[in-house]
């Protein structure tokens, strides 16, 4: 019994490995990934380079405060993809820099926050949202943390029924000299 | 009996587990391109040493060709460069540098001295180019089919037996399926 409830808590353990560490707002994604299927229709195309003049103010940050909270919402979500574990918001490196422009720009130029999205993950792949979209190749890492939660219930009722059936041990100290 | 076959499966579960996750082999920076398979994004800029020429990947509609991205501020491309020069040599293929993110005069210079094994090097010094692409490091090599569809890209620098290896192959194959 003993054997096997360590081999379990094993498994739920590699799961939980398994399962990246970003996953942890199913609510949020999966309304994401709605969103972006909605919006895939629309047609990609690039902003105007000069967009970003006329809207950005001294310290670099968009007049509209509506649309600065929406670019920092944006930057956080995106890896940069020269430090990985970074966002772009974060990320000192000069890549992040330009994807920074990228995301201002095409918010200065109308653009939804699922069409910047879009136009990322088409060029740099699912690996530049911090949340995957909730889709069949991702379930496994949406789904891993509750399958080893519900390993570990199955473990801690077992052990817990097993631990019932045991006679009470009224004298803890008896077997020592 | 599952009891005692149960730890013998985990611990294989695992053992397979951390052979593919520590594998020396295996590159945490190398990410697998969404591009593959799709057209080839189009880049008008101008010449590295001349902003005048324009140089445009549409012009290479028809032909299989590389695209060799690289800046003079980056060390691996340096290590690179003997080999695109050795491709440049074998005139199997066009080889179109695309300069990211670099300054127009270093990468003249770094070209003087070293040698420019390119046909044509674009000049994208805002990266603009680059995010097109999904370039995210330099050196990165992509291969084009006469279509225009990005068929291969390589991260990191090229070597000879990389070129022999993943290369040559996918460009008879390219000339064999294609036009």
């Amino acid at each position: 019994m003993k054997g096997a409830s360590v081999a379990a808590t094993v498994i739920a353990f590699a799961l939980g490995l398994a399962a990246p560490a970003f996953a942890v707002e199913p609510a949020t994604a999966a309304s994401a990934a709605v969103a972006v299927a909605a919006a895939s229709a629309a047609e990609p195309a690039s902003a105007p380079a000069t967009a970003a003049a006329g809207g950005v103010d001294a310290y670099g940050e968009l007049r509209d405060p509506a649309l600065q909270a929406r670019f920092e919402g944006l930057t956080r979500q995106l890896r940069c993809l020269v430090c990985q574990n970074e966002s772009i918001a974060d990320s000192n490196a000069d890549l992040a820099g330009d994807l920074r422009r990228q995301v201002r720009e095409m918010l200065l130029a109308g653009r939804s926050d699922q069409e910047v999205l879009r136009f990322m993950t088409d060029r740099y792949g699912e690996f530049v949202r911090f949340s995957p979209p909730m889709e069949p190749k991702t379930w496994l890492i949406w789904g891993a943390p509750f399958v080893a939660l519900l390993v570990a219930v199955i473990i801690i009722v077992r052990v817990a029924r097993h631990r019932a059936r045991m006679p009470v041990d009224d004298e803890p100290n008896a077997g020592q000299t | 009996m599952w009891k005692y076959l149960l730890p013998f499966v985990a611990f294989v579960a695992l053992a397979a587990l951390f052979a593919l996750g520590l594998n020396p082999k295996r590159d945490l920076h190398a990410l697998p391109s969404p591009l593959i398979g799709k057209p080839a994004p189009v880049f008008k800029l101008g010449d590295v040493s001349d902003p005048a020429r324009e140089v445009s990947n549409a012009d290479l509609q028809g032909q299989v060709y590389v695209l060799n991205v690289w800046a003079s501020w980056c060390m691996p491309c340096r290590e690179e460069h003997p080999e695109m020069l050795a491709i440049a040599r074998q005139h199997v293929v066009p080889l179109i540098g695309l300069n990211w993110k670099d300054d127009r005069a270093r990468a003249k210079d770094w070209l003087d001295r070293f040698g420019n094994p390119y046909q044509a090097v674009a000049f994208d010094g805002d990266g603009r180019a680059g995010i097109e692409w999904g370039v995210y490091g330099a050196p990165e090599t992509y291969l084009v089919d006469a279509k225009g569809t990005i068929l291969f890209k390589y991260i990191s620098p090229i070597t000879p037996e990389v070129w022999e290896r993943e290369f040559l192959p996918r460009i008879a194959a390219a000339r064999k399926g294609g036009a």
